[in-house]
């Protein structure tokens, strides 16, 4: 039971390397891409154009930030609804480029406030999960730190979906299911324990494709390990109506085996 | 009219405390409370008028009431109604909890799916149960929604649903969380087609739900009053510490902010419905 909470706590150390780490470990020449043409620019969503090795991609990313000052103006990486515009406006670019795209997700979840619920905090992660399911382009998104449901799962929707080792990522924060089920958010431990949040429990369950080592991490060797992965990974990846078949089949098997052999 | 003898007017309705418990009156008969006006309400005459009270309230309505109401007569065929979940995480409690419902609400599961016609005009039709765990959405309930919306594309027919929902089932971790992505592909594969959907939101549509298909439809309705937002007032609350705006995340509020089409009392849905479906009648040929 406990287990599962220590890699809660893990995946929340402020030490972790953030979205923007990752990218400058991983990529090359990156060029931050800002707004959503819509309303406004979201500092909790960070995307733009990079190299990976040879090739252009795109690149989006949940941030958090380090600094005090940093994090209070990243929203500590819970967006607001011009965020998830921001990143599938980058999305579609890149399927008009024919750009792979690359989601780096941290976040406790997307922001729980009244502008992102006047601004349509729902209808912009819907949109997210409806566009991502037919990009004709190569998505693989990676959870480094926090899975926060929808809010994480905004950028998610992929060919490929790896987890850091100590990354979580779960339907409702385990504070917030002990509060609603035990009314008692210091039964977060066991709650987490249930809820099946770890890197371990996602691969088990079909989720997720690949758990990815925390062996040096922060170090150049951990992204020089994640950037020849990406490559590899894209490299057998197709293109258009094949890659885009595949996706839904991937979709379409979420939670299948959970309703049993019941045909109707 | 006859769905009302398929109704049982027995005391069901009392989630969310929004609905009041029925009493009798001293002449016998059973009464409601409204909680908006707070007159007693004959239960007769509230089932007469589709749950609505003279106020305009709406009471919360069970899946096959509206089913009943809303299609043609003996036009509604259910479809993949053995489907439902066995605790897939061995969550603690979800057992019984599930029994629970499936007793109270006479449910297998929180949605009820079907082919049906509203007005002569065929349609593949799903609606939420509020009295199943508040319409959470877990596996089962996203196959389901799946599996309607992979039908109608087979058989190019438009999709109307109604949603009521809490948001994803926290009991099924993940795997109801991927019923977001899960049933918003089908949405997306579907809309591509070139086929209708239309979605009607009644009290409360929150959480996943309106986070993935109750936000997809390329029209998308409400009842008057109806609670739609993302996340939970509480919630919100506790995280800007702040009050809430008056008429926060009603049915009112986000026609204001522009996220649905129009309001529509459930008096004259069916009659709206079947114009909007004729409109679209050339789309359907199959
Ligand atoms: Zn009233």
């Amino acid at each position: 039971m406990t287990a599962a909470y220590d890699r809660v706590k893990k995946a929340r150390e402020s030490g972790r390397p953030t979205g923007l780490d990752y990218i400058g470990g991983i990529f090359t020449g990156f060029i931050e891409l800002h707004g959503d043409r819509r309303c406004g620019d979201d500092p909790a969503i960070v995307g733009g154009l990079a190299r990976l090795i040879g090739q252009s991609v795109t690149v989006i990313a949940i941030e958090k930030g380090h600094s005090a000052k940093d994090r209070a103006r990243r929203n500590f990486g819970a967006p607001h609804p011009e965020g998830y515009r921001k990143a599938l406006r980058l999305m579609k670019q890149a399927e008009k480029f024919g750009r792979p795209v690359i989601c780096l997700i941290d976040t406790s979840g997307a922001y729980c406030g009244i502008g992102a619920e006047e601004r349509g905090q729902g209808q912009a992660i819907a949109e997210n999960l409806m566009e991502m399911s037919t990009l004709c382009v190569p998505v693989i998104s990676i959870l480094i730190g926090e899975g926060g449901s929808g809010g994480a799962l905004a950028l998610g929707v992929s060919d490929r979906v790896w987890m850091m080792e100590n990354a979580v990522y779960s339907v409702i924060s385990p504070e917030g299911c002990a509060s609603i089920l035990y009314k008692d958010a210091g039964k977060a431990a066991e709650a987490a324990g249930s809820l099946k949040l770890t890197a371990q429990d996602a691969k088990s369950l079909g989720i997720i494709e690949r758990i990815l080592s925390e062996k040096d991490m922060g170090k150049p060797e951990f992204y020089a390990r994640i950037r020849e992965m990406l490559v590899q990974e894209i490299g057998t990846l197709g293109r258009d109506a094949e890659l885009v078949a595949h996706r839904y089949e991937r979709i379409r098997a979420l939670g299948t085996s959970a309703v049993g052999k019941e045909q109707a | 009219m006859a769905w009302m003898n398929f109704l049982k007017p027995k005391n069901q309705l009392e989630e969310g405390g929004r609905t009041g418990a029925s009493v009798h009156s001293d002449a016998g008969e059973p009464e409601r409370t409204c909680p908006n006006c707070h007159k007693e309400i004959p239960m007769s005459r509230l089932w007469a008028n589709g749950l609505v009270c003279a106020c305009g309230h709406h009471f919360r309505m069970k899946a096959r009431q509206r089913i009943a109401q809303l299609c043609d007569k003996g036009s509604f065929r259910e479809l993949y109604a053995a489907i439902k979940a066995d605790n897939p995480l061995d969550f603690p409690g979800y057992h019984e909890k599930a029994e629970t419902a499936r007793a109270a609400s006479g449910e297998t599961e929180a949605v009820v799916c079907g082919a049906a016609k509203i007005g002569g005009h065929k349609c593949a039709l799903f609606a939420m149960e509020p009295e199943f765990m508040m319409g959470s959405m877990g596996s089962a309930v996203g196959e389901k929604i799946t599996r309607l919306f992979e039908y109608a594309m087979r058989y190019r027919l438009p999709v109307v649903g109604f949603t009521v929902s809490g948001g994803a089932r926290m009991q099924e971790g993940l795997l109801s969380l991927m019923q977001m992505a899960k049933t918003s592909a089908a949405v997306k594969r579907h809309s591509d087609a070139g086929l209708l959907y239309i979605a009607v939101l009644t009290d409360p549509t929150t959480g996943g739900v309106t986070a993935s298909f109750a936000m997809e439809a390329d029209i998308i309705l409400a009842e008057p009053g109806a609670t739609v937002g993302f996340a939970g007032k509480r919630v919100i609350e506790q995280t800007t510490k702040k009050a809430l705006p008056e008429g926060f995340q009603t049915s009112e509020f986000v026609l204001e902010h522009g996220f649905i089409d129009a309001i529509v009392p459930r008096g004259q849905q069916k009659k709206y419905l079947a114009d909007l479906l004729a409109m679209h009648d050339g789309r359907a040929a199959s």
